[in-house]
């Protein structure tokens, strides 16, 4: 019985997830072809052990060094670092107060302000950054209230810049942001404040010294919610960011679908791979120790 | 002193022909490193209302689960009614167990959850149903019958929870500290109607415990446990009375112990214990020598306490009082010897307290029978 | 009653301000008359009325509902075994392999994911096609599924399992009887939870789908890409509508079976 619970879901994982991870590994080692499927070499079982053989000595690592030749990628994905940093920064500097108010408020609020945040994260999140196009274009909603109110005399442009980025991007992940903070700050035994005032604490050295540490978890996990999927991130700067926003969920979406290049798609797939791995650990480590602090 | 003589006292562990319902033979349990049960052997009657006690981590509650089938020994075999349980999981046993927590159901009614098990075990409906109600009398629980267990008190719901593990008439019934989360009154209360159920029903009780005068109060035996092993099996009386160590003596009730050295042994056992004072006299417990470390058991209640020297008594010593407590029936008397010892007694409180003889910084004289006090091994 | 000071009352209401204003910006357009999105010319509902008509997109929208239906059940049962397995047997062969693909796809980038399932299927000769959106959704719903089970069955008292077996059911009665009710909820929220995240997918649904097949987000993407358009006004705030009345409603409902049970506890005594 037992066998059967782990076996199901196990096969079926290393069917669909990784084993196509082997496929991407593999295909990153091939080369272009005008042919369906649009690479070489295929595996041809049929050619027996010679043909395994001719399969492997075709593979080579030129993708990866067409990869490096090239300015694009490298800058691409440091553009997407960069980007990643600056939204978590963004989204941890706008969710924090949020969370913390909700925190703070009178118990009976908590669970219409939980559901107030909650309904955007049901609600698409291609809808809401959609709405966004229409706000930040030039003859957008938020041009339109600038220049009506006189602020500005020239309607900026917004739309399809970085800046159009950050805020989709900032928005769109902000209740990941605000949920595990706001998790650990309700936690807080609302005593402890009163104790460090008690001993002598101004509301201001209570919320440094006290708060924002016990805070430290939730705004962690917040966090690494926020960049690892920011990193890969292909709809916000395809929807609102320009042909000079370099992220790389961009640009292997580019060259598959428009460049037809699988190989070189799948090497830039590889190294982002590479490149979150650590990110994912320390994620992964992060909720083990808090979960077993929790016990 | 085993309880010879009297026909109608329930005693089939002294009898040699009595087969044992339990029978847990030279088994051990290993957690990784850590011996939780060590080489543990022991029989338990049919009918009997038997106690494990000690404190946690004694394992008594491993012991119980083992029994269970909760968990399997490392080594070491136990037989229920004969058969080797090593490979009958807990859901094929003639066994039911009573947990802590109570475990209800929380989304059946008091009358699904008394049923669960019947139902198991494919029973028809009319004859669940009788069982039911049965066991719902029995409780007296009828009138809840429909309510969901977060309907109910807690100590209705502790109700619910002995009901359903009796409904299938089990061989044996394990109880995990079942009275811990009753206060005081409902538990001396339950701890009698769990007696009278046990007796009624003619059902082996296999009790866990860590409150001694729980264990003391409902049980034929009590295994006194520490450390993963048993340190003394008896009837509650000898347990008291006749502790084989001053871990057992230690745990049970009140005693006070004075250290010395074994300086005569025969019918009674002296203990020698301060110069130039007369030796203590008590019985002997098991394995003396003279010249021995000993220590010198003696429970509070035993002794008497005087202001002038008692004549017809050898045990008697004379101190200061130190402190004393009123406990509404009870008195203590801490008595500060010279040579040291502070020695605990205890008097009923049979006149008001206006009359009280003694009072702090009083010179007394403490005595006990020949008979009252232990001498011990260290 | 604790009053929340001056600064925490500015910054939720700037808060909900910034997450729920662009929504209603969007609501309200989508009555404008003009074609010109964030133009207003007046309040028409007509957009709704090319909206219905608009076969391409009824179609999608229904594909869309049906794959999001079939792989949430899939993946809710899939996940809930998951869950099942690693929150309840401790130890087994392959523990760390099996719990890190739980919980790898929660955070991978979705155009990895996306890719490596195409290559899959093109690499076993599968065609593009409702089927394979399915398995691609499945696949990484499952996880969430799986995070949202296992979190209900950690705190999830084992000793009423252990009742259920020491009564006399077996494993599988004792979790169909007694785990599965109690679970119940927590189950209903995965599936609720995978059937969100495949209705809104795009990028793996990008990947995964075939010539002939097409969900509503990428409908949605290909003609946003080309600019604002009021139709798609309208459908989002048809899409906003649903899921409002749908989280309003759970909030109600779950508010007052709490207030209900409280009241009888207390009065149980």
């Amino acid at each position: 019985m037992k066998r059967l619970l782990i076996g199901v879901p196990f096969v079926w994982l290393f069917v669909l997830f990784l084993v196509p991870f082997g496929i991407v590994l593999k295909i990153s080692l091939s080369d272009i072809d005008l042919a369906i499927p649009p690479y070489t070499p295929t595996l041809e079982v049929s050619d027996g052990w010679a043909g395994v053989a001719a399969f492997f000595s075709a593979l080579d690592l030129e993708n990866y060094i067409f990869l490096t030749s090239d300015d694009l990628y490298w800058k691409a994905y440091l553009s997407s670092l960069q980007i990643a940093s600056i939204s978590t920064f963004l989204t941890l500097l706008v969710g924090f107060p949020i969370a913390y108010a909700m925190a703070r408020a009178a118990e009976e609020w908590r669970p219409a302000l939980l559901m107030l945040v909650i309904l955007p994260f049901w609600t698409s999140f291609l809808i809401r950054v959609y709405a966004w196009i229409g706000i930040l274009s030039t003859e957008g909603f938020l041009n339109q209230f600038l220049l009506w109110t006189g602020v500005i005399s020239e309607p900026l442009t917004i739309l399809n810049t970085n800046t159009a980025v950050y805020i989709g991007i900032v928005y769109t992940y902000l209740p990941f942001m605000i949920l595990p903070i706001y998790a650990t700050l309700e936690k807080m035994d609302a005593s402890l404040l009163e104790a460090a005032e008690d001993l002598g604490c101004s509301r201001m050295q209570a919320f440094w010294l006290i708060t924002l540490p016990l805070a430290r978890p939730g705004v962690v996990a917040g966090c690494f919610l926020v960049f690892i999927p920011t990193l890969g991130e292909f709809v916000i700067p395809s929807l609102l960011g320009g042909s000079d926003t370099l992220m790389i969920g961009k640009v292997l979406w580019e060259e598959f679908f428009n460049n037809r290049d699988w190989p070189v798609a799948s090497a830039v797939a590889i190294i982002l791979l590479l490149i979150l791995i650590i990110p994912i650990i320390l994620f992964q480590r992060n909720q083990q120790i808090n979960k077993e602090a929790q016990q | 002193m085993a309880a010879s003589g009297k026909d109608d006292v329930f005693t089939p562990w002294t009898d040699a022909g009595a087969t044992p319902l339990i029978r847990i033979d030279q088994v051990t349990k290993r957690f990784g490193d850590f011996t939780a049960i060590d080489n543990v052997s022991l029989d338990i009657y049919p009918q009997e209302f038997f106690a494990l006690l000690g404190p946690s981590g004694c394992g008594k509650t491993t012991l119980m689960r083992m029994l269970g089938g909760f968990e399997t020994p490392s080594s070491g075999v136990i037989s229920i009614d004969g058969q080797d349980m090593s490979s009958v999981p807990p859901n094929k046993r003639a066994v039911n167990m009573m947990f802590q927590s109570y475990a209800l159901f929380p989304h059946l009614s008091v009358w699904d959850n008394i049923a669960f098990g019947l139902r198991r075990d494919g029973l028809d409906k009319d004859r669940v149903a009788a069982r039911v109600e049965e066991m719902l009398k029995l409780v007296q629980l009828s009138q809840f019958a429909k309510r969901k267990p977060h309907q109910i008190s807690g100590g209705q719901r502790q109700r619910v929870a002995l009901a359903r593990s009796l409904a299938k008439a089990p061989k044996l019934l394990l109880l995990d500290e079942p009275l811990g989360a009753l206060d005081k009154k409902l538990r001396q209360e339950t701890q009698f109607e769990l007696m009278d159920i046990q007796e009624k029903t003619g059902t082996t009780f296999v009790i866990v415990t860590h409150d001694q005068e729980e264990a003391m109060t409902v049980a034929s035996r009590v295994a006194v446990m520490n450390n993963g092993q048993l340190i003394q099996v008896e009837t509650p009386e000898v347990i008291y009375e006749q502790p084989n160590s001053i871990y057992v003596a230690d745990f049970i009730g009140d005693v006070n112990l004075i250290e010395g050295t074994v300086s005569a042994l025969g019918e009674g056992a002296e203990l020698a214990w301060a110069e130039g004072r007369t030796p203590l006299i008590g019985q002997p417990g098991a394995a003396l020598t003279k010249g021995q470390g000993a220590t010198f058991a003696i429970r509070p209640e035993k002794i008497a306490i005087s202001a002038d020297e008692p004549q017809d008594r050898r045990n008697r010593v004379q101190g200061k009082i130190l402190d004393i407590g009123y406990l509404g029936n009870l008195s203590t008397y801490h008595v500060e010897l010279p040579e040291g010892p502070v020695v605990k007694c205890e008097i009923g409180n049979r006149s008001r307290i206006e009359r009280r003889d003694f009072t702090w910084e009083d010179e007394v004289w403490l005595s006990w029978s020949d008979t009252a006090g232990l001498v011990l091994a260290r | 009653m604790k009053r929340l000071s001056a600064f925490n009352v500015v910054s939720l209401t700037l808060g909900f301000a910034f997450l729920y204003i662009p929504m209603l910006i969007l609501v309200i357009y989508s009555f404008n008359e003009s074609k010109l999105v964030t133009v207003w010319a007046g309040f028409s509902t007509k957009w709704y009325g090319e909206l219905l008509q608009n076969d391409a997109m009824i179609d999608a929208a229904w594909v869309t509902m049906q794959v999001a239906f079939f792989s949430s059940t899939l993946a809710t049962v899939l996940g809930t075994m998951a869950a099942y397995v690693l929150v309840r047997r401790g130890r087994f062969y392959g523990r760390t392999v099996f719990s890190g693909m739980i919980y790898a796809p929660l955070v991978m980038p979705e155009v990895i994911t996306g890719l490596s399932l195409l290559l899959l299927f093109i690499a076993i000769g599968m065609d593009r096609g409702v089927l394979t959106i399915v398995l691609a959704h499945t696949t990484f719903s499952m996880c969430y599924v799986s995070v949202v089970v296992s979190s209900r069955l950690i705190s999830f008292d084992d000793s009423l399992e252990e009742a259920a077996l020491d009564l006399g059911a077996s494993q599988f009665e004792a979790f169909r009887l007694v785990t599965l009710p109690i679970i119940a909820p927590a189950v209903i929220s995965g599936w609720l939870l995978a059937f969100t995240l495949s209705l809104d997918d795009l990028v793996i649904a990008s990947f995964a789908a075939g010539p002939s097949s097409t969900t509503l987000p990428i409908k949605i993407f290909s003609s946003v890409r080309l600019g604002v358009s009021p139709e798609i006004n309208a459908l989002s705030t048809i899409i906003i509508a649903i899921v409002t009345v749908g989280v309003l409603t759970a909030s109600i409902v779950s508010k007052r079976q709490i207030t209900r049970r409280l009241q009888e506890e207390a009065q149980a005594g």
